[in-house]
């Protein structure tokens, strides 16, 4: 069955939400709904052409967690089509696999969670990395995986859903695996899996907020993203 | 999942005011708390503080420092698996700086949360209990290596999946919160770093990654640490079904939590008569 999470926008436009669906519950949650948004009470700034909105509160903050399952999607998807993967080792070939299927499922998941809210495709820009090098696929990995986790981590206190922590905290121990494996392939049987450069004297992984994520992603994305409406 | 608790929690305005006031004020207080890793480093918050926080809250914080002990129980455990492992010598001397880094990072929790329980949450931290990690003679972890192995990956995923079981319960709090996200992640980088360091030795054929509930070559008695590992429904969505990717890369794409209740469980067995 196709995913029709959602209702067009017109049949609850001016209903009470809860009221419509309480009686559609049924169509709706059968459908595997996942949320209907806050349309109602959201003032949704217009945007400029190229330009992306998050949105405001949980929403924003998935499709936050959405645009970055998207960058490493698209990474991963490139990676497979590279030079370095095709001569690659059988290991590290099972886990650019792994790893590509885990963010392409990631991403397409938060695509069908938030339907009608969900931004659009980003434009990605991976001039920067050549995907015929070992050290520089290898060092790009790092770099999306561990900022996943620091962004991930970062934005839980945010998220007024209890639901939807539990699914960014599901997410979020997987892209520290990965992190862990690719920091091993990079440099094998160090301690570079958890690194100082990470982990503070209380044993706890950096977090980092909105802006430091999003501003080191622009190096990799072309689409000008705002977040200016995400909770702080 | 509950599509009405779900719909309630992500609009707030779909509540009666009541609940909403007291939803905001009980997190908004605990933002009096402030950034905790300088707290901690500070030392303790002034009385008046906690003082000043809403009834509500100080129930809420009663709770907070049950799941934090129950997380300083784990890491006890853990901190004292590794430090005996290295004491034992029975660690490869090509590995003894993996183990002894991880081993770190367990001690730096038992402070942390001994600190935030008692300094900061005014509580009384858990003392560490005597552990028998020949869990009555079944295992020797510290005269054999692969054994020493398989157990820290047992401790480790399932230090993961604890601490993602105990997010929500902690969510009051925006920097409790923090702090144990930010520990879930640096127990899953051991966890992938000690799983994949069995499979490069031959030792079983798991990756980084947890596969359905697959336990490897790891005892029977493991199954409870990956019972529900190989779900791939998040949110009434099937992601195999939406995606057509194979069961077990999704079940992969996603860690799963466990209650306080199994957690305690499996590591009750490794709990000393004694105690």
């Amino acid at each position: 069955m196709k995913n029709e999470l959602f209702k067009p926008e017109g049949l609850i436009q001016k209903a009470d939400r809860r009221q419509f669906l309480k009686l559609g519950s049924l169509t709706v949650a059968g459908a595997g709904l996942l949320m209907m948004g806050c349309k109602d009470d959201e003032e949704m700034m217009p945007t400029m052409p190229g330009m992306v909105s998050l949105g405001s509160g949980d929403l924003g903050i998935l499709n936050y967690a959405y645009a970055l399952e998207q960058l490493e999607a698209a990474f991963y998807a490139e990676v497979m089509k590279g030079g370095y993967f095709a001569n690659a080792s059988a290991e590290e070939k099972i886990i650019m696999g792994d790893l590509e299927k885990h963010e392409r499922a990631h991403r397409e998941f938060f695509k069908v969670a938030l339907g009608s809210n969900a931004i659009a495709d980003l434009e990605v820009d991976f001039s920067s990395i050549d995907f015929s090098s070992r050290n520089s696929v290898l060092s790009a990995a790092k770099t999306f995986e561990d900022l996943g986790v620091a962004a991930y981590n970062g934005a839980g206190q945010f998220l007024e859903s209890a639901d939807l922590l539990l699914i960014a905290g599901k997410i979020v121990s997987v892209e520290a695996r990965h992190a862990a494996a690719i920091r091993d392939l990079i440099n094998p049987n160090s301690v570079d899996f958890a690194g100082d450069d990470l982990i503070d004297a209380n044993g706890l992984e950096r977090t980092l907020n909105f802006q430091q994520v999003l501003t080191a992603a622009s190096a990799f994305v072309k689409t000008e993203i705002d977040f200016s409406q995400l909770p702080s | 999942m509950n599509l009405m608790k779900l719909l309630d929690s992500i609009c707030p305005d779909t509540r009666n005011t009541t609940e909403t006031d007291q939803f905001y004020s009980r997190r908004e207080a605990f933002r009096l708390f402030g950034d905790f890793s300088k707290k901690v480093v500070l030392a303790a918050v002034p009385v008046s503080i906690l003082n000043a926080i809403p009834t509500v809250a100080k129930a809420s914080t009663e709770s907070i420092i049950g799941v934090l002990n129950y997380a300083l129980t784990l890491e006890h455990l853990e901190y004292r698996y590794y430090q005996n492992g290295l004491d034992s010598g029975i660690i490869d001397s090509a590995d003894r700086p993996i183990f002894q880094k991880i081993r770190d990072h367990e001690l730096a929790h038992v402070n942390f949360l001994t600190e935030v329980i008692g300094n900061v949450l005014n509580g009384t931290p858990v003392a560490e209990p005597s552990f028998d990690f020949t869990a009555g003679g079944n295992f020797m972890p510290f005269e054999d290596y692969p054994t020493f192995l398989a157990l820290a990956q047992a401790f480790e995923d399932t230090g993961v999946r604890a601490y993602k079981g105990q997010a929500t319960n902690v969510m009051e709090s925006d920097v409790v919160l923090t702090a144990a996200l930010s520990i879930h992640s640096v127990e899953a980088r051991h966890a992938s770093m000690v799983r994949r360091l069995r499979t490069k030795k031959g030792q079983d054929t798991v990756k980084g990654w947890i596969t359905n509930n697959n336990i490897g070559t790891l005892p029977a008695a493991a199954s409870g640490i990956y019972a529900g590992e190989e779900n791939v429904s998040h949110a009434g969505v099937n992601v195999v079904n939406l995606t057509g990717i194979d069961r077990e890369a999704v079940s992969e794409g996603w860690d799963e939590p466990l209650t306080m209740e199994q957690t305690l469980g499996i590591a009750s067995l490794f709990l000393s008569d004694s105690n």
